[in-house]
């Protein structure tokens, strides 16, 4: 192997500075984001510091906000790539019930958690098919499939909803949603976790490489050998995977099943989605804008409470934020073009 | 007996819908043969090579590398076969690094399917420099080519197709949008091709340019080959003018 071309060493000073502004030009999206969560906790300190000033809120957040940012990760990975999942929701209710059911009939909690595992794999999988190989834009077919799992569901339920106090104490929730030094819940360990995997996805591995091109022009990718398809399904199955294994945590947490789980977090995982930076045009987009947003969004309705703002001000927010991340997209994206 | 070719399309037959883009074409590409591809707007080049680079499936007709029959090509059996393409589209995707668009489709990559993301970018590094002749510092194997000139994207489209040592490189309109300078330094690298004991597809409106490098001739009219010539059977004019023969009467005579 060759080395690359020696150029003429100039003034450190200006090396480092450019490096830096080329680190800065690079990084644009993330930096801002970064700064964005900052300012804004800044400004509720400021506003309301009998709340953000406490240790407790951060406790909170570091409970709540893993359940849909588990899912927003991958969903991140999906909107890259110009597909959608409105499905997962459902899909984690539906992997939770076969949790939740295989556990009472089998008492057996590792064969029920992989078969919740396999469930959400299974689906997002199922989810894949229809688009890549039926041809169903994903927006509509995961529309399609968020009633039929929910359904199902229900169908499987009755409606009803499971307690799982049986779990508590089990070394298995301890692990999945317990606490460490009484105060960081688990599930926030598990949310780096899945940062860090989706990162090395995304950013270190192929499928991830050709995630970024299939959304930045699929025809060239196509042109070039990536298998698209393939890519695609898996991408989906992923996002099942990761939509599962939220579900659970989300129930054990609260020590119950209910069959709205998920209900909630379709829309907030999908505003933290955009919010991070990840362009709905495609081939643009992070892991870490997707994780800071997460708690941007999880931020502002106790802002809001706390700075004593009406509750309905909350969706207002929402909607601004969603509304002004997606123009700056289109904006950039045709001052590029 | 004879050599087989490094590439024979035997009746090849493609339609999208209604329209007819190829009828039954025989193309041969010798073991060491830069074939030149001539023909109006339409007539159907790109649709045969895309064809030979396993994007479009051929409805009927057969496929034969270096004497081997292959059903079912795809885009990377292609590649594995050594076959590499600047298309006419130049297949970039314009919001990714310039390492992401060099090593498309074929990333180096360790166990697992991880990146190698330290030689790719040494690797691209050193195309950059060197073959691609970026000099300028704001440039990186981490810029994103959204910025490139048009010249520039078809250089990478180019250096990403001689890169991985190919034995048959297809070229459709590879001058598209490359100064006098810059096409000269691709006929060279067509040049180059050929003296390396490889092949190439040469596709250009310019006839000059194929005239130039092409061994052998193949005209192409709506969808079926009109007529094939090798370079020194006939001269310039009477390529011109059997050219503008075919354009008008649809045959060679
Ligand atoms: N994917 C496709 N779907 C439908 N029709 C197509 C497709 N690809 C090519 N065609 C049609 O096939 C015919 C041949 O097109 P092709 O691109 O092969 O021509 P060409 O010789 O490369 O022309 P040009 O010199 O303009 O590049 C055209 O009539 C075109 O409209
Ligand atoms: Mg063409």
């Amino acid at each position: 192997m060759q080395a690359s071309t020696h150029t003429s060493p100039p003034a450190p000073t200006r090396e480092t500075r450019r490096n830096v502004r080329r680190f800065a030009r690079r990084n644009r999206l993330q930096i801002g984001i970064i700064g964005v969560l900052v300012l804004l906790w800044l400004f509720f300190l400021a506003l309301a510091p009998e709340t953000f000033g406490q240790r407790s809120i951060y406790g909170a957040f570091m409970q709540s906000v893993p359940f849909f940012g588990i899912v927003a990760m991958p969903l991140t990975m999906l909107v890259i790539a110009r597909d959608m999942d409105l499905s997962f929701p459902a899909v984690m209710a539906f992997s939770v019930t076969v949790f939740v059911l295989l556990y009472q009939s089998t008492q057996n909690v590792v064969l029920a958690f992989v078969a919740c595992m396999a469930t959400g794999f299974v689906l997002g999988l199922l989810n894949g098919l229809l688009v890549v190989y039926i041809g169903i834009p994903s927006l509509i077919a995961t529309i399609g499939t968020q009633f039929f799992w929910r359904g199902m569901v229900n169908v499987a339920t009755n409606g009803r909803a499971f307690p799982l106090t049986e779990l508590r104490g089990t070394p298995f929730r301890e692990l999945m949603v317990g606490r460490v030094f009484d105060f960081i819940p688990m599930q926030m360990f598990w949310m780096l976790v899945a940062a860090v995997i989706i990162w090395f996805l995304l950013n270190r591995h192929q499928f991830g490489a050709h995630i970024y091109l299939i959304g930045d022009n699929e025809n060239s990718a196509r042109l070039m050998g990536v298998r698209v398809r393939r890519t695609r399904c898996l991408m989906f199955a992923v996002v099942g995977l990761f939509a599962a294994f939220a579900g659970l945590l989300t129930s054990l947490e609260i020590n119950n099943f209910f069959t709205n789980l998920g209900e909630g977090y379709l829309l907030i995982g999908l505003a933290a989605v955009f919010l991070g930076g990840t362009s709905v045009f495609g081939g643009v987009g992070t892991v870490l804008g997707t994780f800071v947003a997460c708690f941007i969004i999880a931020s502002i309705q106790p802002a809001v409470v706390a700075i004593g703002w009406s509750g309905f001000t909350t969706q207002v927010i929402y909607g601004f934020i969603i509304i002004v991340s997606v123009s700056m997209h289109a904006i950039l994206r045709r001052r590029m073009i | 007996m004879e050599q087989p070719y490094r590439l024979e399309l035997r009746n090849v037959s493609k339609s999208f819908g209604e329209v007819q883009s190829l009828r039954n074409v025989d193309l041969r590409v010798g073991m060491n043969e830069v074939v030149g591809l001539l023909g109006d707007n339409g007539a159907g080049k790109s649709t045969l090579i895309k064809i030979i680079t396993g994007y479009h499936q051929p409805d009927s007709g057969e496929i034969i590398f270096a004497g081997q029959k292959v059903d079912n090509l795809t885009v990377a059996k292609a590649r594995a076969l050594g076959v590499e393409t600047v298309y006419q589209e130049r297949a970039l995707a314009d919001q990714q690094t310039l390492w992401r668009n060099i090593f498309m489709g074929r990333e180096i990559t360790g166990r697992f399917g991880f990146l190698n993301t330290k030689q790719i970018r040494a690797e691209t590094e050193r195309l950059m420099r060197g073959e691609l002749g970026f000099t300028s510092s704001a440039v990186s194997a981490s810029s994103e080519i959204v910025g490139f000139s048009g010249g520039e994207k078809q250089g990478v489209a180019i250096v990403r197709a001689l890169y991985f040592q190919a034995e048959l490189i297809i070229l459709d309109e590879p001058t598209m949008g490359l100064a006098l300078s810059e096409t000269r330094k691709l006929l060279n690298f067509v040049r180059d091709i050929k003296r390396a004991g490889k092949s190439a597809i040469f596709i250009d409106h310019n006839v000059f340019h194929v005239f130039d490098v092409a061994d052998r001739i193949v005209l192409l009219d709506r969808g079926a080959v009109a007529g094939e010539f090798r370079k020194d059977e006939l001269t310039l004019d009477q390529l011109l003018e059997k050219m503008h023969h075919v354009a008008e009467t649809g045959s060679l005579d």
